[in-house]
């Protein structure tokens, strides 16, 4: 398996902070139901560096392991995406 | 490539595929949870507004911050482990523990505070302040205390592969165990990384 050098391994720690420094920010701003969207992009967009680099999933050779995760998300926005949308509609709340 | 090395590369691969099957576990118990989160937060919207003012973003902030350099620490000892080199992966791996024992007390200060201000489930000032509020400290207690006990596990863990690292049962040639309780603190670092903005900074 190829290592990664160094320097990938800061630079994404770097992202990592920033993107921490940028939610931050956003949510100060009161931006209302907008920051909710934006603040869940940022940790999703920082999810996926932690998997493909830390987790290093970019080299991973084992399919069963790429179709995993796609599998495990889906599973995670099923269950929560209609739980959810379930509980929105139902009549009286 | 001879039969033998070939059998160590397919046990490893094995104990890998293994690990990401558990961590597909630990995300749908952690999923229900946020689900949980979800329902209530629409249901009780004002009430969680009201709350989640209540928590210091600063700590939550600085402890992100924290468990991402361990996550970086890790995977750098993983990386030392990789090219041979056995003090540099014990120095990272000696330096993720502490950050992770960092991560600790300051989630000690904050749950000491809450305390002092009666914020806990079952006690009457919380109480006094109705179901969406209780339900709020409920829901933070439970998410954040089960990740804490995520966070311990993983430094014992560490811990235990920093003894086998000196007594040679962990080096280049056999770095899957510390491959994998890398790959279960990224895990707990991700927990973080949505536990973070969901009590801290939507309010």
């Amino acid at each position: 398996m190829g290592e990664q050098s160094l320097r990938g391994y800061l630079a994404v720690w770097a992202s990592l902070l920033g993107l921490t420094a940028m939610t931050v920010t956003m949510a100060s701003l009161d931006l209302g139901t907008v920051a909710i969207v934006v603040v869940l992009a940022i940790a999703a967009t920082k999810t996926t560096l932690v998997l493909l680099y830390f987790m290093h999933l970019r080299q991973e050779k084992r399919v069963v392991i790429k179709i995993l995760i796609p599998l495990v998300i889906a599973l995670l926005a099923v269950f929560i995406g209609l739980t959810y949308t379930d509980v929105l509609y139902r009549g009286g709340g | 490539m001879s039969g033998e090395e070939k059998g160590g590369r397919v046990d490893a691969d094995r104990g890998r595929i293994g690990m990401w099957l558990f961590l597909s576990t630990e995300a749908l118990l952690f999923g229900g949870l946020f689900l949980l989160y979800a329902v209530y937060r629409w249901r009780y919207s004002a009430p969680f507004h009201e709350a989640s003012l209540e928590l210091s973003r600063a700590f939550g902030t600085l402890n992100t911050a924290i468990l991402i350099t361990s996550s970086l620490a890790v995977a750098l000892s993983v990386r030392e482990l990789r090219e041979g080199r056995l003090a540099g992966a014990k120095r990272f791996l000696a330096a993720t523990i502490a950050l992770g024992a960092c991560f600790l007390a300051v989630k000690a200060i904050e749950w000491g505070v809450k305390f002092e201000h009666g914020l806990y489930p079952g006690a009457k000032v919380l109480s006094s302040r109705g179901p969406g509020q209780t339900l709020y400290f409920g829901l933070y207690f439970t998410m954040t205390g089960l990740h804490a006990v995520h966070v311990i596990v993983g430094m014992s863990v560490f811990g235990w592969i920093l003894a086998l690292m000196a007594r040679g049962g962990v080096d280049a040639d056999r770095p899957i165990k510390l491959e994998n309780a890398g790959l279960f603190w990224h895990l707990v670092d991700i927990v973080w990384i949505f536990l973070f903005p969901l009590f801290y900074l939507i309010t």
